[in-house]
């Protein structure tokens, strides 16, 4: 089809889709009157029956613990997959290269200031990362924001210019490891659950006192190995891609 | 028994990741150890759930329902949707099996992807939270394109999961609006509750929008027409191994989906009208049957050729599921296990082509194959078992289908059904009759369309030999073998039916679920056995299938009606063309489900 | 009115998310369109949720029978971010891919295959 026939079918069908949709919703009750009796349970029993203060936390990993099970996988496969799509192709290599910019790579310098701060931020933001995950069940945070938080500092090391010295620290093996480990952690927390109850990801482990930082029972272990395991499919990501930019080069050069 | 029901799913998901992070140091054979071992027990998990029938209800995390309101998320196992879970198992063996001898660059990567794979389809076809389907869903698909672009070297497999990547995300996001849609209504997601609660309201704009969305999100997985544009493209170039996954059970759990979310969720509130949504999906299945059986019968790439025969044959399943009876419910259950089994086949065939030939392409395979009797005959039988030649489970399930047709009122399907089992039968018949005996014209392979054929063609494994290895042969073998048995064993029909009448009871299920009633299973008298009229409907199409394969043998190749070409055209393999056909075709059943329906 | 404005605006979202997919001719627009018809589900899905004049889910230091606003919703939304967010990495590399084998980014020009 040629550009021009798309748009003629594309202009109507838009058209329809948007006036389908709009429609639709006027069925919804208006924003700000929701009514949901499955919420307003959760939302009055989750301190009382699982001592921990956050409701999100706590459907996340409690009440919908499944579904993240399901999730934290899906960051998984999709870990496993940039490895398997950014790998070396046969006719490409790996450049071995001294300084931080790859042969043929016209990059900018990096400036000191730019340098200084970057390293500077690294030790708070692993800090910062490591505070969310652990309050994620008493304040709003978690494992997959800390996790994410976790990440970024890598990125900022790539900003301060060392990147293949972290490169030579953080072999990929490792990364690949570590997430592993976080996401058969939950898996083997809920099959815990399933020895210890009966049931599959029930919460087995002494609930503590609400606003504790033990508090929630598995919910905080939960937690950390989410936050392990985003940390390193998210490290893993970042890592691919840079390398595919400023290592990997094409066998005839450049 | 109940213990079972969560390790369906967490034993492939610990099992892959074990072997992702063992990927450094494993060897090939503990990698390939490994993932038999966690197929296989899902599998044997899965049978022994099928076995015990009834509906089992498993809540996660022991929040069971308070006053009838679901709090958390629950696993509603019945007999239908085990037996897909043990299917899809079987076949994720299959391809393991399959893979030790027909991919040379494998790794434990592949092996974990094709397990972290199992596990969402056995948890996208035992869970009853809608939200929790589209996670499943998600992980489904995000596994699929990873397996898909395993040979990301090649030009055709970058474009083809592409093309599949941008078309399924924007289906689910047509799913995840239609949730949250229901959720605003309903304020639930499980579906058992979200169908007692739409229960209590007459159908409004609200329930039409939100099936809409739902039927044409997983539509698009399904690859109905107008939504199937990706799946040729995805399927011809795909791992082999991966191929006989995706043909044979990741496409048809789209159709479940929407099966178990209409009687779970909206038979309630729009029973009163289902004349109509009867004839809209008889309809979208007679469409998707029919134009990708022509365009099957016109292709020479013999794995092309198979993905629009799966196309092909999700309209006919999607002609059976859309009669909306017990009867046809059941009836498409078998045949679409046997049907499965049969393109799993095939795919294997052609992999052995590629393995022993360099080739996928039936012109450039001319007369190559004839040293292969043994593959010639698995072609030979693949063709007319998807002819649904007696006794096959083809054509048992395909009379039973034509039989409830013609109780709905809609015999004429029988015709549709002739039709597509003959084109897409006698391409197979017609490509073997050209690589195993050399009949019919030469040609070249052609140009204008699919530039890097040879790339594309290039053989997965690194050492063709001169003799078929029996770890690929038996595989195809034993999945011929399997089709036909499901047509013989006795008694297989009429447990289908007592499935199927369980699986429709939207009020019983709902009891289930949120009450905790025991579930019963429906006595129904058995289905008649085939008729003499379903014989010769099967013998029609076997003989069809012989006179189009003679016939385009006989004539030059290359020669097309100006209305095929027209309808290649359209398969341009942009992006950009198959998301206007989306939207459009989600304004086209929107408009006709909120015009017959309000 | 109010309170339709951010169903309305997921509408809006959507529609243009999927008009700058099937009219784009670069396949990291194409990505970043995708994102765009992503956020539309956010906003749904917090607009379905909310509640006039109640507090955040947490009851760190508010009373235990305060009105809140839906945590399922905040929990499916969170669930959903990082599923789209993983969608988008995975075709940003097969875009990085298509750049080097195809030399191009537009979509309309991958030419490797058609019917």
């Amino acid at each position: 089809m040629s550009r021009r026939a798309r748009l003629w079918l594309l202009a109507p069908a838009l058209a329809g889709f948007l006036g389908l949709l709009v429609w639709g919703m006027t069925g919804l009750p208006g924003s700000g009157d929701h009514q949901g009796a499955v919420a307003a349970t959760i939302a009055r029993t989750a301190v009382p029956e699982r001592h921990a203060t956050n409701v999100v936390t706590t459907v996340t990993l409690d009440y919908r613990g499944f579904d993240t099970l399901g999730e934290e996988m899906i960051l998984f496969s999709a870990a496993l997959g940039l490895v398997v799509l950014l790998r070396e192709q046969r006719g490409e290599r790996k450049e071995e290269v001294d300084d931080d910019r790859a042969a043929g790579r016209k990059a900018p310098g990096t400036s000191e200031g730019l340098r200084i701060f970057s390293l500077a931020l690294v030790g708070p933001t692993v800090l910062l990362g490591l505070y969310i995950v652990a309050h994620g069940a008493l304040t709003p945070g978690g494992g997959f924001q800390g996790g994410v938080i976790l990440a970024t500092s890598l990125l900022l090391v790539y900003l301060s210019g060392k990147y293949l010295a972290l490169r030579e620290l953080t072999p990929i093996p490792a990364l690949e490891a570590g997430e592993a480990l976080g996401a058969v952690a939950f898996a083997l927390i809920g099959l815990g659950g399933l020895i210890a109850s009966g049931v599959y990801l029930h919460n087995f482990i002494p609930l503590g006192t609400p606003k504790t930082i033990l508090s929630g029972g598995t919910i905080p272990f939960l937690y950390l190995a989410i936050g392990l395991e985003v940390a390193g499919a998210f490290m893993l990501t970042f890592l691919e891609f840079l390398d595919q930019t400023l290592l990997v080069r094409s066998r005839s050069g450049g | 028994m109940n213990t079972l029901v969560p390790l369906t799913v967490a034993v492939p998901l610990i099992a892959a990741t074990v072997l992702a992070a063992s990927a450094p140091f494993a060897s090939r054979r503990f990698a390939d150890g490994v993932s038999l071992a966690a197929a296989g027990s899902v599998c044997a998990m899965s049978g022994l759930l099928l076995a015990h029938g009834g509906d089992l209800v498993y809540w996660f995390g022991g929040w069971h329902p308070r006053h009838g309101l679901a709090l958390g998320i629950a696993f509603t196992v019945a007999p239908l949707g085990a037996g897909l879970a043990t299917f899809a198992s079987a076949m994720v063996v299959i391809a393991l099996l399959f893979s030790q001898r027909s991919l040379a660059e494998i790794n434990n990567v592949f092996h974990a992807l094709l397990l972290v794979f199992l596990a969402a389809m056995v948890g996208f076809s035992l869970s009853g939270d809608i939200f929790n389907m589209f996670v499943f869903f998600e992980l489904m698909s995000v596994a699929a394109y990873a397996l898909t672009g395993y040979r990301i070297d090649q030009r055709a497999p970058l474009e083809g999961t592409l093309n599949f990547a941008i078309t399924n995300s924007i289906g689910a996001l047509l799913v995840l609006t239609g949730i949250s849609l229901l959720y605003g209504r309903t304020g639930a997601l499980n579906l058992a509750q979200i169908g007692q609660a739409l229960g209590t309201r007459p159908a409004d704009a609200l329930v039409v929008i939100s099936l809409t969305l739902l039927v044409a999100g997983f539509f698009v997985k399904a690859a109905v027409v107008p939504f199937h544009f990706w799946l040729p493209d995805a399927y011809s170039v795909a791992p082999t191994p991966v191929c006989v996954v995706l043909s044979a059970v990741m496409s048809e759990l789209g159709l479940y989906a929407v099966a178990r979310i209409w009687w779970a969720c909206f038979a309630g509130v729009l029973g009163g009208d289902r004349g109509a949504v009867e004839a809209i999906l008889v309809g979208a299945g007679t469409v998707t049957a029919l134009g990708p059986a022509v365009l099957c019968f016109a292709q020479t790439h013999l794995k092309r050729m198979l993905a629009y025969a799966t196309v092909s044959y999700i309209g006919l399943f999607l002609i059976g599921f859309a009669l909306l009876t017990p009867d046809g419910l059941a009836g498409t259950a078998i045949y679409l296990v046997a049907d499965g089994c049969v393109k799993a086949a095939l795919f294997v065939g052609v992999g052995i082509l590629q393995h022993r030939l360099w080739s996928a392409d039936e012109l450039r395979l001319r007369g190559k194959g004839r040293a292969m009797p043994y593959t010639a005959a698995l072609f030979v039988v693949g063709a007319l078992a998807l002819a649904s030649l007696p006794p096959f489970g083809t054509f048992l399930g395909k009379s039973m289908i034509e039989d409830a047709a013609v109780k709905a009122g809609y015999g004429w399907v029988i015709a549709v059904f002739i039709l597509a089992s003959a084109l897409t039968g006698g391409a197979v018949l017609r490509a073997a009759g050209r690589v195993f005996l050399g009949l019919g014209g030469a040609g070249e392979p052609e140009p204008s369309f699919e530039i890097d054929r040879e790339e594309s063609d290039e053989p997965e494994t690194d050492d063709p030999r001169d003799r078929t290895p029996a770890m690929l042969f038996v595989p195809a073998a034993v999945l011929l073998a399997a089709s036909l048995a499901l047509g013989l064993v006795p008694g297989l029909d009429h447990a289908a039916q007592r499935a199927a009448a369980a699986f429709v009871d939207s009020a019983g299920y709902a009891a289930t679920v949120l009450h905790g009633a025991a579930s019963h299973t429906p006595q129904v008298a058995g289905p008649p056995p085939p008729t003499a009229l379903d014989y010769l409907y099967a013998l029609l199409s076997v003989l069809g299938a012989f006179t189009l394969a003679a016939v385009a043998l006989l004539r030059p190749v290359r020669v097309f009606a100006p209305a095929v070409m027209r309808l290649r055209m359209l398969h341009s393999g942009r992006v950009g063309d198959y998301v206007a056909w989306l939207t459009l075709g989600v304004v086209a059943f929107g408009g006709l489900f909120a015009v017959t329906l309000l | 009115m109010s309170g339709f404005l951010p169903y309305a605006v997921a509408a809006w979202l959507f529609a243009a998310g999927i008009y700058g997919m099937a009219t784009s001719r670069d396949l990291i627009h194409l990505v970043v369109c995708l994102t765009v018809a992503q956020s539309a589900t956010y906003v749904l899905l917090l607009g379905v949720g909310y509640l006039h004049g109640a507090a955040a889910p947490i009851f760190a230091d508010i009373g235990p029978n305060t009105r809140v606003v839906d945590p399922v919703v905040q929990a499916l939304t969170l669930t959903d971010v990082v599923v789209e967010a993983v969608v988008v990495s995975l075709l940003l590399a097969l875009a990085m891919q298509a750049h080097k084998r195809f030399g191009t980014l537009d979509p309309d020009d991958l030419r490797a295959m058609s019917s």
